[in-house]
């Protein structure tokens, strides 16, 4: 007994507890679910296994698929553009000597702003009647006002710069902080041997960033599912599916549809999307941090 | 001009242009919130703002006043009840719990323990709408839909991995020679975590707090389905209660936005500078 009071364990218990009670107890009921018909409106279909027939609706639903095709293919357009306009205002700000540290907190605004703040506000803004875009392009002429968030690939893409315009200064900060700890010696030295101003960056600060990319890349993809807010506000995954990311899309079938089983299989693979994106950004974190020490 | 003045003055052209980004949205709702409807309807846009009121505040906090349109028909005195005290509450269980898991992941070494510290932080990378169907099940199963304990609990698990993290991260930098000597003093450890580590790591312990207050007051995939009614529903969800009518009133919802950011806008400035160093050193140090 003296040694559990003095050990680890009774300092974790409590954290462990309400983790297995609200999310892994959660998610074995949700596991158990999907292998069922469950739908809201028939409680007693819970009990009623069917095995893979949920999954296997999922594989042959051509709606699931392309939703989850656009997932992915979203992601990875917004956060390598998060990675490299962040890249590019961390070098602008670490150039800057005077007013660095007002720019630097101007750069946490769209930080405090939440998801569905994030959301409503670039909703108003490319409005198609009233928004801040259409209004602006009228003064230059644009009469016939463009329908940002109906069109198909415009909604996507304003979508996107709700996205980008929200999460970039996570990117920035972080990699602010990573150049701003870089010694200064080798890359005086570096300069002294002749080298120019691209081989210095792509030699010495570009490695000596890399722990901080794969730090905020792993911050970031702990919570690429709040993308669900921006767009339940923006177009709620319309119009007719348009802007249907994985998570609205779950989100429909499971209240609206009632379909649970249905609704849980989704979340099922949805999480192990987000699992391995994390996984992948910190597994690379370890590494480059290994790099890092060995050179 | 030589090239080093061209260059200065690329730069500081760019970093205005970047501010202008980032600035307009957040500005352009503050904006609506003060401006008659009138103006924000008006074709051509009125650019420079001819009148401002607080009609729309008024309105959201007082039910209403003459020459608005009537009473709010979003009840948001009671979101905003519903807001502070979720928020308050789960942030206070989750930094008293993640602290203590915290320090018990700096100062211990067991089997395993970056495995389970993954495990823990893993735990955050759930969608919310993914963990909001199984929740709601059992949520409904036990009467627990529609309540503030309920909505609570959620918050709470929500917030522990990152309170760890961030707290982990400052015991860390403490060395442990300063509990050790006070423990030869004759300190129970206890004691010795109460006077010394504690007080040390206040300001980590401030930033982990203030970060998970941040977390539950932006919320909005699992309330909005946990939450039914007035009983239990935020502002958050509040703000989507806009959408649902006929015709959106544009600047009663900017007002809400505003009413929304501005605890978020103080708190984050508060908390800046230890958010970053608590993110970044927990990641490289290892």
């Amino acid at each position: 007994m003296r040694k559990f009071l003095n050990g680890p364990w009774v300092l974790l218990m409590p954290t462990l507890i309400i983790l297995t009670c609200v999310v892994l107890l959660p998610l074995l009921l949700s596991l158990w679910t999907s292998f069922t018909p469950f739908k809201l409106t028939k409680p007693d279909t819970l009990y009623r296994f069917v095995g893979f027939r949920n999954y296997e609706r999922l594989i042959g639903d051509i709606d699931f698929w392309i939703a989850f095709g656009r997932t992915v293919l979203f992601l990875a357009i917004a956060l390598n553009l998060e990675l490299v306009f962040g890249l590019g205002i961390a070098l602008l700000i670490n150039k800057i000597t005077y007013g660095q540290r007002t720019l630097r907190t101007l750069m946490m605004f769209p930080m405090m702003f939440s998801p569905i703040l994030v959301g409503f506000q670039w909703k108003y803004i490319f409005n198609d009647n009233i928004g801040l875009m259409n209004n602006f392009l009228r003064e230059f002429g644009v009469i016939q006002p463009i329908p940002w968030l109906v069109d198909g690939i415009l909604a996507n893409v304003s979508i996107m710069a709700a996205e980008i315009w929200s999460s970039t200064s996570v990117f920035a900060i972080l990699l602010l902080a990573g150049l701003l700890g870089i010694p200064k010696d080798p890359i005086e030295a570096a300069k002294v041997d002749g080298c120019n101003s691209w081989q210095v960056f792509k030699n010495i600060t570009l490695p000596f960033l890399m722990p901080f990319v794969f730090i905020a890349m792993t911050i970031r993809s702990l919570d690429v599912a709040r993308a669900y807010d921006i767009v339940q506000m923006m177009t709620g995954g319309g119009p007719a599916k348009r802007t249907e990311l994985l998570w609205t899309l779950i989100s429909r079938t499971g209240y609206v549809d009632a379909k649970m089983g249905m609704a849980n299989a989704m979340s099922y693979i949805s999480i192990f999307l987000s699992i391995a994106f994390t996984f992948f950004f910190f597994y690379k974190l370890v590494e480059a941090r290994q790099r890092l020490s060995y050179e | 001009m030589n090239k080093k003045q061209i260059n200065n003055i690329l730069i500081w052209f760019s970093a205005i242009v970047l501010i202008i980004l980032i600035m307009t949205p957040g500005l352009w709702v503050v904006l609506t919130a003060f401006r008659p409807q009138v103006d924000v309807m008006a074709k051509p846009a009125v650019w420079i703002p001819r009148n401002l009121n607080l009609i729309q505040f008024e309105t959201m906090l007082f039910g209403g006043s003459e020459g608005s349109m009537g009473r709010s028909p979003i009840p948001v005195l009671s979101y905003l009840r519903n807001s502070l005290i979720i928020s308050f509450t789960s942030t206070f269980i989750a930094v008293l719990v993640g602290t203590i898991g915290g320090y018990g992941f700096a100062r211990h070494n067991f089997k395993h323990k970056n495995k389970y510290f993954l495990l823990i932080m893993l735990t955050r990378t759930i969608p919310g709408i993914s963990l909001s169907l199984p929740i709601f099940i059992i949520f409904s199963k036990i009467g627990l839909i529609d309540t503030h304990i309920g909505i609570i609990l959620v918050f709470v698990a929500l917030n522990i991995p990152f309170t760890v993290w961030l707290t982990d991260g400052f015991f860390r930098q403490i060395p442990r020679a300063m509990s050790e000597v006070a423990m030869t003093d004759g300190c129970t450890k206890l004691q010795a975590f109460w006077h010394i580590e504690l007080p040390l790591s206040r300001s980590g312990i401030a930033s982990a707090g203030i970060f998970a207050f941040l977390i539950s007051w932006n919320e909005y995939a699992l309330v909005s389905n946990l939450a039914r009614s007035t009983d239990s529903k935020t502002l958050t969800v509040g703000l989507m209660d806009f959408t649902a009518q006929f015709t959106i009133n544009w600047p009663g919802m900017c007002a809400l936005a505003v009413f929304i950011i501005i605890p978020a806008l103080i708190l984050t400035f508060m908390v800046q500078k230890h958010l970053v160093t608590g993110l970044t050193f927990g990641g490289v140090k290892g």
